[in-house]
């Protein structure tokens, strides 16, 4: 019954959402106004169909239907609710759902939030929005079809895959990063929009602005998220590995990233238009060949679904909007002249077109490495790996310059950056920077990159400290506000700026957080009798005792350590091995104990069958928690530049007036 | 422009044919860099040195008995190539068409730091041309909001 | 509209639409071994029974030398039956078959041959030492050895009949 009323779903929806994307450019192109409305009305209809196929497959999740073969194969009557709700995006059939609910959600709410401003774009980004909600659909409703049957039943399912019910985090980081995929269709439908009605003002710009800036918010979160799960679950203590579906997950953050930056200076200098666009349409490319990456096989990763038939279904997808979005982008270029010249080689639009530049070398650094494997068999026909110290190498020193960019770009001067600007705004910073760098190297940070990685935060944190301490100040000597009024109103009252200072100091962390747990990392793996210790850093770790115990729907053996720290107790910890019935190799459970200071990560190796002795590895990161705040900060700057500005909608006459602009075509 | 061009240049050869082992000097940190440069073969996209598998470890202790015996990292590589190809190399070796991926990014960005300059001051030229003095207009959009944010900074 | 402005789109995306296209051509778990078809590395098997047997000593004989485990279900499970023939019907024509088991417990190991009632040679392989010489991924792998010490073929997986049967033939 769910099998049949699921599938129907599908096809239903892949019918409307065909229907409503050529409905509404034959509306907009006959000047039809009920086709467009009914366009607009194919939007609703495919959210509708879609929530309620994700409803369907989750009763048949939770209900164990198990003649749903994606139920007997990702639950199981041993596994716990939640990891039974979460199974929805636990394999392949299921996440194209729920990447199919997510656009549909975004399909929606753009429709519904831009409709009344952008009459006209709003058509043909709905038919953007259809088409592409139609490939997934064609995904769900033919090779890769959530609610195919099994017959007969099985009595019991196999459960999802072991790594996927072990932490918590499994529960949000895949929507996260699939809204932050998802997310970038909607810029990117404004864009192709603009293209198809050739209105290139800045119209679109404004649209676009804010939805990149959701999409990436999600996208960071997604990101960091997905290193902390690995962090906490794939047990070998990093949360890095440069892995390929990893890398993919980089790329459109990269440029996208770039495109949020080289929009400003679209926005105030009117140049770089077609620049912009290829970035758009770049990004959202790459999250599709992000997902295609992730279910097509052609590259061995640890995240990868199991092999299926959809990948040449995908490369044809990403061909066609390759192919589709530049030709158009080409066939328009004539329309996209910039319009401001440059004034001076010491600007912030200079610096901006370096970030441009070194944004994308880094992401072509890592498109190259990842396929990489795949070049070199095509060419020499050997298979060669490209691993952690391959982007190390490439990918840091990239990453550095970088640093340096974030940290003076805020603070150059549009147009032209005089010298005496230059000294009062970097001379404190410097100071800062260099006196960190000493403090650093006296506290035993060798090495070039670990000491310019932290000079360089130094110097991109105190200038946007200085930034906010600068305004804050001029605020209170003119209105005598305290200084957490003054700190608020000042970040209202240009939340993009503050905003996005806000997510370099988030960066600044991050960058601190891995250069840290990178460089000052220590490891030791020994074997422990029963009552024996070991020590590493400041701590001591007694292996107290090994039980066991049977599970619904797994085998635990777990180790119980004491750890002290100058002889006084701190904690008890208990990493653990999981067998799972359905695999060969058991899952290790690692504890982790993290302090704001460090992290101490215990993995059971290995133990004898009595219980008397276990192996154990211990790994001591310092500040890698500061990685996971890092992220939320950065998600906070996207939070505040995105906080709808009340002032704007008040102050109405402003608004018409920028209507009206010189380069509005 | 050229001359900053070129310094980068061999900034980049310089450190890109410098040894990686220059840090580690005992003999565990020389094992665990050999290790964290070898791909675990049981694994996926892990390396030797990170991978918690039963043949991640048994490489780890063959790479310290190595060292033992007092053989390089260059001949411990070199092993490990021989026995499972290029493919246990996390880094693909730096000679032949493996430049490609080493020299290509480094190759784009300063090709990019080129056109940027050029483009940069080409349109540097253009804006100055007609009078060095001369700023176009300031756009309405801002001019407005710079009036109203001076009027409630004075309140 | 210059020409080259409509070329240049296709001229950048094909390249990359093609390489991706020949991923699905290739597996990217299977990795050619660098040995076929070199002498084999040298190694040496003390057998669960107390027996020890080297490639020393088997010069001149044909070697089909297997790596399981007593965990690596089912493929290793799949092919025991399949080895235990072949190593029946080829003993006395100059072939011998090795069983290497790694990365197991030997409790376990000796279930696995009680099991299948398997008659040759089996040994442990204590810290890896013979699996990481012949350049093993995972199990079950199998190296045909020929009787001038030669790695003629490398199977990954688990074996049948029909193939065993073939490779020793064509060594033989």
């Amino acid at each position: 019954m769910i099998s049949t009323l699921g599938r129907f779903t599908m096809v239903l929806a892949l019918g409307i959402a065909l229907y409503g994307a050529i409905v509404s450019i034959l509306g907009v192109r006959r000047r039809k106004p009920a086709l467009i409305e009914s366009g607009r009305g194919a939007v609703f209809a495919v959210f509708g169909l879609a929530t309620f196929a994700v409803l369907l497959m989750e009763a048949a999740l939770v209900g164990r239907d198990f003649s749903i073969q994606y139920v007997a194969r990702n639950a199981s009557l041993g596994t716990p609710l939640l990891y039974t709700v979460i199974a929805l995006w636990g394999a392949l059939e299921g996440s194209i759902l729920l990447w199919i609910w997510i656009l549909a959600l975004m399909s929606l709410l753009a429709v519904v939030i831009e409709g009344r401003r952008n009459r006209e774009a709003i058509p043909y980004a709905t038919a953007v929005l259809l088409s592409i909600s139609a490939f997934f659909l064609f995904l769900a409703a033919f090779p890769a079809n959530p609610f195919a049957a099994i017959f007969p039943p099985p009595a019991d399912g196999r459960g999802p895959n072991p790594l996927l019910q072990n932490h918590p985090l499994m529960a949000i980081h895949p929507p996260c990063l699939y809204a932050g995929y998802v997310g970038w269709s909607v810029p990117y439908a404004f864009a192709m929009a603009a293209l198809m009605t050739g209105r290139l003002g800045e119209e679109w710009i404004r649209t676009v602005r804010r939805w990149s800036i959701v999409a990436w918010g999600f996208l960071t979160v997604g990101v960091i998220l997905g290193g902390w799960w690995s962090y906490e679950v794939l047990g070998w203590g990093g949360y890095w590995a440069w892995d390929p579906v990893e890398n993919a997950s980089l790329l459109p953050w990269l440029t996208g990233t770039a495109f949020l930056h080289s929009i400003m200076i679209q926005e105030r200098r009117k140049m770089l238009k077609v620049w912009n666009l290829a970035l758009i349409i770049t990004t959202f490319a790459l999250t599709i060949f992000g997902t295609f990456l992730t279910r097509s096989g052609i590259l061995s990763s640890v995240h990868a679904f199991s092999e299926s038939t959809i990948g040449p279904m995908f490369l044809a997808f990403i061909g066609v909007i390759l192919l589709v979005s530049f030709g158009l982008l080409v066939y328009r270029s004539d329309g996209l002249k910039a319009e401001g010249d440059l004034d001076s080689l010491v600007s912030r639009e200079t610096a901006f077109l370096m970030n441009n530049l070194l944004l994308l070398g880094f992401a072509f650094a890592v498109f190259l490495g990842t396929l990489f494997p795949l070049i070199s068999e095509a060419v020499r026909g050997v298979k060669v790996s490209v691993g952690e110290p391959f982007f190390n190498k490439v990918n840091v020193p990239i990453g550095l310059v970088l640093i340096f960019l974030m940290a003076i770009g805020p603070l150059i001067a549009w147009r032209r950056a005089s010298l005496d600007s230059l000294r009062r705004n970097f001379s404190l910073p410097l100071l800062l920077a260099f006196l960190g760098t000493g403090v650093s190297s006296i506290l035993g940070v060798r090495g070039l990159y670990p000491l310019l990685a932290f000079s360089l935060a130094m110097f991109a944190a105190a200038t946007v400290i200085q930034e906010f301490a600068r305004g804050v100040r001029a605020r209170r000597q003119i209105s005598g506000e305290g200084y957490l009024t003054a700190l608020s109103n000042l970040t209202k009252r240009s939340r993009r700026r503050y905003g996005g200072l806000i997510v370099h100091l988030g960066v600044v962390l991050v960058v601190i957080g891995i250069t840290a747990s990178t460089v000052f990392r220590l490891e030791k793996e020994v074997s422990l009798k029963r009552g024996e210790s070991m020590h590493l850093g400041r701590y001591q770790v007694r292996f107290d005792d090994l039980t066991a115990w049977q599970e619904a729907h797994r085998f635990v053996v777990q180790g119980t350590f004491t750890v002290l720290n100058a002889n006084r107790q701190v904690a008890e910890m208990r990493p653990a091995k999981r067998f799972y019935p359905s695999e060969q190799q058991p899952i290790g459970t690692v504890d982790v104990r993290s302090t704001p200071r460090e992290d101490l990560y215990l993995i059971l190796s290995s133990f004898t069958q009595d219980g008397a002795s276990a192996t154990l590895k211990v790994l001591i990161r310092p500040l890698v928690m500061w990685i996971w705040i890092g992220g939320a900060v950065m998600a906070l700057g996207a939070l505040v530049a995105i906080w709808p500005d009340r002032r704007v909608l008040v102050a109405e006459p402003v608004k018409e007036r920028v209507a009206w602009q010189p380069g509005r075509s | 422009m050229r001359s900053v061009m070129l310094s980068l240049l061999i900034v980049a050869v310089v450190w890109l044919c410098c040894p990686g082992t220059g840090l580690a000097v005992t003999l565990e940190e020389q094992a665990q860099l050999l290790a964290s440069e070898l791909r675990c073969p049981v694994c996926q996209n892990l390396s030797v040195g990170d991978s918690p598998s039963e043949m991640a470890n048994q490489m780890r202790e063959l790479v310290r008995e190595k060292l033992k015996n007092g053989e390089n990292p260059e001949q411990i590589r070199a092993y490990f190539v021989s026995r499972y190809g290029e493919w246990i190399l996390l880094a693909p070796k730096r000679q032949g068409f493996n430049w490609v991926a080493w020299l290509l990014p480094f190759g784009a960005i300063l090709g990019g730091v080129g056109v940027i300059g050029f483009v940069v001051r080409r349109s540097v030229s253009r804006s100055r041309a007609p009078g060095d003095a001369q700023l176009p207009p300031l756009d309405p959009r801002y001019a407005s909001r710079l009036q109203a944010e001076l009027k409630e900074w004075g309140q | 509209m210059a020409t080259w402005k409509k070329l240049i789109v296709p001229i950048a995306i094909t390249p990359i639409l093609l390489l991706l296209a020949y991923g699905f051509k290739t597996n990217p778990r299977e990795v050619p071994s660098p040995l076929v078809g070199n002498s084999a590395p040298p190694f040496a098997l003390s057998s669960f029974d107390g027996g020890t047997t080297g490639l020393e000593q088997l010069r001149g004989t044909a070697i089909v030398l297997n790596f399981w485990a007593s965990w690596c279900f089912p493929a290793c499970f799949e092919e025991a039956p399949a080895l235990e023939a072949a190593w029946r019907a080829y003993k006395d024509r100059g072939v011998v078959v090795l069983g290497v088991d790694i990365q197991d417990r030997e409790a376990d190991a000796k279930a696995f041959i009680e099991r299948f009632k398997l008659s040759f040679p089996n040994g442990p392989d204590p810290h890896g030492k013979i699996s990481i010489d012949y350049g093993v991924y995972g199990v079950p792998e199998t190296f045909f050895i020929d009787r001038g010490g030669k790695i003629h073929y490398k199977h990954v997986g688990a074996l049948t009949k029909e193939i065993l049967k073939a490779k020793i033939e064509e060594m033989l």
